[in-house]
């Protein structure tokens, strides 16, 4: 369909220190064509040509795989459609005459900056704390000169299709960190290189974390169901693992 | 050693673990007071649950692990009531007009997310039981019978078989079990989960069994009030 009317509601604060509110809007000509964030593009010149001021929203690479778009569209991380981000959604999933509620991340550990955007530094800290390889450049190495078991190389590619993009967060219903934590340590502890700082990075991590003030991770599992990169909550199992022997079974210590 | 120790149990993790390793414990627990119970509905006048019961207030190896049952009951309720403030403090001072919540696989969507209120109702059912059996028995309001030439042995088959001529009292415990089958349908394989023990080889055996316990155990205990109140 290529006219539809949409009613949007939309998050609208000035910044982070003032009290936002939700704002209506209706907007016609939508094409099912569009992605998402297209359609709000659309509504944010209808808004500039009434003179008013657009709403802020975050996007980069528009497709799929920088994890700067966010939204809690209708209730849903980056909309109804399972394993899409919002600039991978389509118009088409929606219907003429739909109200569609648009929100920022709602998270403690990620204040809103302005109308939709949050400000997720907080992830920034948590891969400073260890999320990173130490390495001393020199020599290239040679090509398969450390061998690595093919169901190990998977799970770690896996991981590490992470995009940061705080979805998990803002479908917990316990806005925990805890799926994006465990991505970025599962990920480098079952790669040869990761895993020499493994016992140092859980424990760091984790301490970041919770220092951030996510909440704590129930197993609920709506951060598998809403992750745009479907990040399976098998990585919080092995964090766990990495975290307990580190904690207690390692000599390494964190402060 | 008090600090890496404090420092990995007051972690997120470190007090799930604790929330993990309690709730295996009363859900083993569950499972011998409910094979114990059993013996309510033979049909000796008692007899036997009674005598079992002496058993499990006089050996000494039993009666401590009940001073650790009580510890650990308390010891999950405390630091689940904690988890539960802080985790709902999370969201911030702004929550979502709009949300709602999808879950991944087979996880229940009911259970996980309500197990906060779900063990407080289980809480409060767990103080009234108590008061009314356990407080009951240790405050020595039950009448004593000798069976043959023995000891002479509480009587709390019939300060049991009195409660569950009440019919409240029958509703309120069967009730009370739904309250536990929706705590365990979730708890008990997410006790496995927070140990980190998710293995593409067990997790489904640990998921059937989790769901086989969570309904057939509750259900066991709410058959024994339903048949002493119509049968007994
Ligand atoms: C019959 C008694 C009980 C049994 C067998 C039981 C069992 C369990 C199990 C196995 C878990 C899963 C632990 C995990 O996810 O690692 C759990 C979680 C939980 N229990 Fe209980 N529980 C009982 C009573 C209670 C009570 C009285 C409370 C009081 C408030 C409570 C509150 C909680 C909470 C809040 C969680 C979720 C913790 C989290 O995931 O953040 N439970 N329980
Ligand atoms: S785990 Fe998934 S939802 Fe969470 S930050 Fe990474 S990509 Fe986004
Ligand atoms: S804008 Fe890069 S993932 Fe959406």
């Amino acid at each position: 369909m290529d006219n539809m009317t949409l009613t949007l509601k939309l998050w609208r604060q000035k910044n982070a220190n003032s009290k936002g509110a939700f704002e209506t809007h209706t907007l016609a000509g939508v094409s099912e064509h569009m992605s998402f964030l297209e359609m709000l593009d659309v509504l944010n010149e209808q808004i500039i040509n009434e003179g008013k001021e657009p709403f802020a929203f975050e996007h980069d690479c528009r497709e799929g795989i920088c994890g700067t778009c966010s939204l809690m569209i209708n209730g849903y991380a980056h909309g109804p459609q399972q394993g899409t981000t919002t600039c991978q959604l389509h118009m088409r999933h929606f219907n003429d005459g739909d109200t569609v509620t648009i929100e920022p991340w709602r998270s403690q550990a990620f204040p809103v900056v302005k109308d939709l955007v949050v400000n997720r530094d907080a992830f920034d800290r948590i891969i400073q704390a260890g999320g990173y390889v130490s390495i001393n450049t020199g020599q290239a190495q040679d090509g398969n000169a450390i061998a690595i078991e093919k169901e190990q190389a998977a799970g770690a590619f896996d991981a590490a299709t992470c995009i940061g993009c705080g979805a998990c967060v803002a479908a917990c219903p316990n806005a925990s960190a805890m799926l994006f934590t465990a991505a970025k340590v599962s990920h480098l502890a079952q790669l040869p290189q990761g895993e020499v700082e493994a016992a140092k990075r859980a424990q760091k991590m984790v301490a970041q974390h919770d220092q951030e003030g996510f909440g704590r991770c129930s197993n609920i599992t709506a951060c598998e169901a809403e992750c745009p990169k479907g990040i399976s909550v098998a990585h919080i199992a092995r964090l766990n693992r990495e975290y307990i022997s580190a904690s207690l079974g390692s000599e390494t210590q964190v402060n | 050693m008090v600090n890496w120790f404090s420092r990995f149990i007051t972690s997120s993790i470190g007090q799930k673990i604790i929330m993990s390793l309690t709730g295996l414990f009363l859900i083993t627990f569950l499972l011998v007071h409910l094979i114990g119970n059993l013996q309510l509905m033979s049909s000796d006048g008692g007899q036997s649950f009674n005598e079992y019961a002496y058993f499990m207030t006089h050996n000494p190896l039993i009666k401590t692990v009940s001073y650790g049952l009580y510890a650990f009951i308390l010891l999950h309720a405390i630091q689940g009531i904690v988890l539960w403030r802080r985790n709902s403090s999370a969201r911030g001072s702004v929550g979502y007009a709009v949300k709602k919540d999808r879950v991944a696989g087979d996880n229940s969507r009911v259970s996980s997310v309500y197990m906060g209120a779900l063990g407080t109702v289980i809480l409060i059912f767990i103080l009234i039981h108590m008061y009314q059996f356990w407080l009951q028995m240790k405050l020595g309001n039950t009448e004593m019978i000798t069976y043959g030439d023995g000891e002479p042995v509480k009587d709390l088959y019939t300060l049991v078989s009195a409660a569950y001529d009440n019919v409240l009292f029958v509703v309120f415990y069967v009730v009370s079990m739904i309250f536990i089958a929706f705590h365990l349908w979730h708890g008990f394989q997410s006790a496995f989960q927070t140990l980190g023990l998710n293995h593409p080889k067990w997790t489904p055996l640990i998921k059937t069994v989790g769901k086989i316990y969570s309904v057939a155990v509750p259900v066991g205990f709410a058959a024994i009030p339903i048949y002493m109140h119509f049968f007994q």
